[in-house]
């Protein structure tokens, strides 16, 4: 037993090990780069690089085919301590050593940390538009919007993890019980006219009973996004509601009156509401004379808090983004003739540590190559005067 | 004088140099250089007409040369005579085979047969070396007119091919592509000084200042439906439509606003520029200047066209000195091609590299030495030049990166030698050097090779640091790579690779090594920044970000092995052969996969040539899989 664990360490400490670990993640990143043609870099992220095991369907089946990116990493992570601990000896010798795995431990545990924490919304905005919050451009909620009082609106909104439980969800804040029929990531909506084939509705209120869904399977393309559509039945205290068809496609939300409110349904992108207010007062695009070629993207964006402690504008351009209360405002895009712009709107609170990280990295290898090369300049000395 | 030999080749080669370096001359009486360095306005730079000349021709036939294989003499001179012809004499242009096209499918297309392109050479000794494969037997360079009767099959075929999403396209349909995109640029430019298929073009817009006043009066009146004279009216509203044609197409902005000249934004197409005279009554001289050029080419009056060419000049030179001052440097770096004499010189220093070998060890391994400091020296230049008629650091796009990546590749060889003084660093950076160059120029046969930049990539900063430190990482893992080469090729093929040899070249790839994974891991992490300054993220998983990150992984794993003593020498080799893989991947390969920010277009050529060169480098790894007693420098004395 004792030279088992022996030979487990022996293992764990080796750097036969790293380098195997090396040469699997550079495969790894390989063939990620390669599959990116078709599954898109959002799709790869999860496939490959935030997952233990690496998935082929075969037949059908799911094949555990290479071990993924947290795999990987994490025996790396236990390969490079444990080697440490093992090999341990202090001196400015091993310094360099010492510092440049710090620092990519650093890396790996900064990445891992920006792969759960971080946050990536967008804003579009016409000229003049104010918006007080960002939506994501993935993920997307079902939302009911009390308006009964004019000055404010209430919102209740279910996420699409919810959604996609097919199960029924109740909120003390809404006067119904919401029972999810049936939810489709990605789907197509047509007149009911225009597709007499289609299976008879389910949809009982609202536009949803003119309408027929049609199931699409998932897009993981650059520029294409789900269109998902959601079939909830609403459950009042004196029953049924209806059955409503909530979705992507349909624009407008639909209204319902209970119990005297109002409330408005939508299937809308998740929104992330900000204590205060972006206004879109300019969007540039400014090109290269007689071509296409763009040269600058820009907003210029006037922002508002509610206390009033902020009120001014401020520009945002290429490589030049606003960081505002822990948010990062990018130029990311434009739309409709060159009139509304898309910002990226990013919150990553570790984004500090990749930086701490290359700086320790790029120390420990200087520090390394340097003795290295000190070391052999002083050789090549003494050689050539042993010579001379 | 065997001692004196390395100043000689040294003295040689400056010579050389030299003789590149002195202007060109005029092989007539007309003034065409000086027509090739007038200014104009293309893909939002200005740039001498003589670039916008050569560039095309590079991108419609991938040579700056017009001439047909079975006439000795070329139909021109010079590629900003060609430009003359294109501009003022279309119908002759018409004649120049400048469309190069290489797909046997296209050619069947485009109605070409046998009889169009078998070469028949007048002389036997051609005939024989024809057949033998030293000239070429088949045409691959046709004139417009043999392939105008085909032209609206090929549309529609290009509208079939377009409706193919890019990447999924077959060889065919993108060659087909190709050649409309060529005709369509072919065209652009002849409409961009004479309206296409309108007689007596340029006498009339030669008279335009004097008969303006009485047309718009005319038309004026016509409009009124008051009497007029009918003759001047329908001459205008003819004009106008020509004007308007030409507007549309004309590929060249080269008539600058009367005053404010510095301001590329307000410098106009011929069109648009006659246009705005219908309504303001006032021709631009500029226009004029041109209109006279045309003429006088056509009428081959020498004198006149000199001393429009002269008028025209001083004008520009009263606003826009400096500008005028880059397009003349711009012309001067375009005829002189340093980079194409580096190139050249490369080769001679590799070769007398690899001589000194076998004889001659120091007086050898010095002309080597100092021919690849003069080739470096002409590359530095030639990089300063470009990045001065930018203002721009050194790698602005793929083309720059080739050169960089040479350059800097030739710097640390240069290092080495002075170092080592065993010729190796002189014939990797020869190989380096001369192999990059080759690339550079396969990639300027896309245009213009100094782009404007994308908003995205506009910040001098970044592209000084992270681009450059990348590059340099590129270098240098290239660089390990083909020292490897030679360890290899010596040891296997050759018994010169002594023990001594053998280590030293091991430490030197084992410094390059380090070298390469310092700057190649600075330089993705710079990226990294700069990708969080813009973008709101460290690391996106993007191709081109991949690519740089499996270069540093790789060169980890080269650095463990060998400290774990997983690997001795020939193992380091090997590994350092698959780095050239490795990089030439994230260089090249990353961007043939047409996705990402990074991605620009591509060209089958260049994915064939890259998996040539990945081929080439699995058999040298093979090769030094050999067991020890196959090769020839270790194999034991008998």
């Amino acid at each position: 037993m004792a030279a088992f664990f022996r030979s487990l360490r022996d293992l764990l400490v080796s750097l036969k090990l790293t380098v195997v670990l090396l040469v699997l993640g550079m495969i790894l990143v390989f063939v990620a780069t390669i599959d990116q043609v078709h599954l898109g870099v959002w799709a790869v992220q999860q496939k490959y690089f935030r997952s233990f095991i690496v998935y082929a369907q075969i037949g059908g089946f799911s094949v555990p085919m290479f071990p993924g990116g947290y795999l990987i990493g994490g025996v790396y992570f236990l390969n490079l301590i444990a080697g440490h601990i093992y090999r341990f000896k202090l001196g400015w010798r091993k310094s360099g050593i010492l510092l440049t795995h710090a620092g990519f431990i650093l890396l790996l545990v900064g990445e891992l940390l920006s792969g759960l924490w971080q946050e990536d919304f967008q804003l579009r905005l016409s000229p003049g538009e104010t918006k007080n919050y960002s939506e994501s451009s993935r993920a997307i909620e079902l939302a009911f919007v009390n308006t009964t009082d004019p000055k404010f609106d209430e919102v209740v909104a279910i996420p699409e993890g919810l959604l996609a439980k097919e199960g029924s969800v109740q909120n003390p804040k809404l006067p119904f019980r919401v029972v999810i029929k049936h939810y489709y990531t990605n789907s197509m909506v047509q007149m009911r006219t225009a597709a007499p084939a289609a299976a008879p509705a389910e949809a009982t209120a609202g536009f949803g009973a003119q309408l027929a869904v049609i199931p699409l399977a998932p897009t993981y393309k650059e520029d294409e996004r789900n269109l998902p559509s959601v079939l909830v039945e609403l459950l009042g205290p004196d029953g049924s509601l209806g059955t409503w068809l909530a979705s992507m496609h349909l624009v407008a939300p639909q209204e319902i009156a209970v119990a005297g409110q109002t409330w408005k349904i939508a299937l809308r992108s998740k929104r992330a509401y900000k204590p205060f207010s972006l206004t879109l007062v300019k969007f540039s695009h400014d090109r290269y004379p007689g071509t296409e070629i763009p040269k600058n993207f820009s907003s210029k964006i006037h922002i508002t808090t509610p206390d009033g402690r902020d009120d001014r504008d401020v520009l945002i351009y290429m490589n030049n983004p606003l960081r505002y209360q822990g948010l990062t405002f990018y130029q990311a895009g434009f739309e409709n003739n060159d009139r509304t712009t898309i910002l990226q709107v990013v919150r990553n609170p570790s984004w500090q540590l990749p930086y701490i990280a290359c700086a320790v990295m790029t120390l420990g290898l200087l520090i390394q190559f340097g003795i290295h090369l000190v070391g052999f300049v002083g050789k090549r000395r003494n050689l050539s005067s042993a010579t001379a | 004088m065997k001692s004196r030999l390395p100043l000689l080749v040294l003295l040689a080669g400056v010579i050389l140099v030299g003789v590149t370096l002195v202007p060109p001359h005029n092989s007539g009486p007309t003034d065409i250089v000086g027509f090739g360095r007038l200014p104009t306005l293309v893909n939002g730079r200005l740039k001498p007409l003589d670039t916008v000349a050569r560039t095309s021709l590079l991108v419609l036939q991938g040579r700056q040369r017009v001439s047909d294989p079975a006439i000795s003499k070329p139909f021109v001179d010079s590629p900003a005579e060609w430009l003359l012809d294109m501009l003022f004499v279309p119908a002759k242009a018409d004649t120049y085979p400048v469309f190069r096209i290489d797909s046997p499918d296209l050619m069947t297309l485009m109605g070409l047969t046998e009889d169009d392109t078998k070469i028949g050479y007048d002389s036997t000794a051609k005939r024989i070396m024809a057949a033998v494969g030293f000239l070429p037997s088949h045409r691959a360079r046709f004139s417009i007119q043999q392939l105008a009767p085909k032209l609206g099959e090929l549309d529609r075929q290009s509208k079939l091919a377009d409706s193919v999403e890019a990447p999924l396209r077959t060889s065919f349909q993108r060659a087909v592509i190709q050649l409309r995109d060529n005709i369509i640029l072919y065209q652009r430019l002849q409409s961009s000084l004479v309206a296409p298929g309108v007689d007596n073009y340029l006498e009339q817009v030669l008279n335009l200042p004097k008969s303006l006043p009485d047309g718009l009066a005319a038309v004026t009146a016509q409009r009124e439906g008051k009497p007029h004279d009918t003759a001047a009216s329908k001459l205008l509203l003819d004009l106008s439509h020509s004007f308007a044609t030409m507007e549309a197409e004309g590929y060249l902005l080269p008539i600058p606003p009367e005053s404010g000249m510095e301001q590329t934004a307000h410098w106009r197409s011929a069109g648009s520029s006659l246009s705005e005279s219908l309504t303001s009554g006032r021709v631009n001289p500029a226009v004029m200047a041109y209109v006279g050029l045309g003429l006088s080419w056509r009428g081959q009056q020498a004198e006149s066209f000199n001393s429009i060419v002269h008028v025209y000049r001083e004008q520009l030179e009263r606003q826009i000195p400096a500008l005028l001052r880059k397009c003349d440097v711009e012309a001067g770096f375009n005829s002189s091609q340093p980079f194409y004499t580096s190139m050249t010189i490369y080769v001679v220093a590799f070769l007398i590299g690899v001589f000194s070998w076998l004889k001659w060890h120091d007086t050898l391994g010095r002309s080597a030495f100092w021919l690849t400091v003069l080739a470096w020296v002409l590359a530095t230049v030639g990089i300063g030049i470009r990045m001065w008629l930018e203002a721009r650091p050194p790698v602005t796009n793929l083309y720059s990166s080739a050169l960089f990546v040479g350059w800097g590749a030739v710097a640390l060889c240069l290092v080495l030698e002075a170092v080592y003084k065993n010729a190796i660093g002189s014939v990797a950076a020869g190989l380096v050097g001369f192999a990059t160059l080759l690339i550079a120029h396969h990639l300027s046969l896309t245009g213009d090779t100094l782009e404007m930049m994308r908003a995205v990539l506009d910040s001098n900063f970044w592209l000084a640091t992270h681009v450059v430190t990348v590059t340099i990482g590129y270098s240098a893992t290239y660089l390990a790579g083909f020292l490897a080469l030679i360890y290899i090729v010596r040891g296997v093929f050759t018994k010169s690779l002594d023990k001594a040899t053998a280590d030293a070249l091991a430490r030197m790839v084992y410094g390059i090594v380090c070298f390469a994974t310092l700057f190649s891991f600075v330089g993705t992490v710079l990226g990294g920044i700069w990708a969080d300054q813009s973008w709101g993220r460290f690391w996106g998983w993007d191709p081109k970000e991949n690519g740089a990150l499996i270069i540093v992984v790789w060169n980890a794993i080269i650095l463990h092995a060998r400290w774990g003593g997983m690997v001795k020498q020939r193992g380091l080799m090997s590994l350092a052969v698959f780095g050239n893989i490795v990089t030439s991947w994230s260089w090249f390969g990353t961007n043939m996969l047409g996705v990402g920010l990074h991605s620009y277009g591509f060209t089958d050529a260049a994915f064939m040539g890259l998996i040539g060169f990945v081929a080439s480098q699995l058999a040298f790894i093979a090769l030094a899989s050999l067991p020890l007693e196959k090769w020839r420098s270790f194999r034991p004395a008998v």
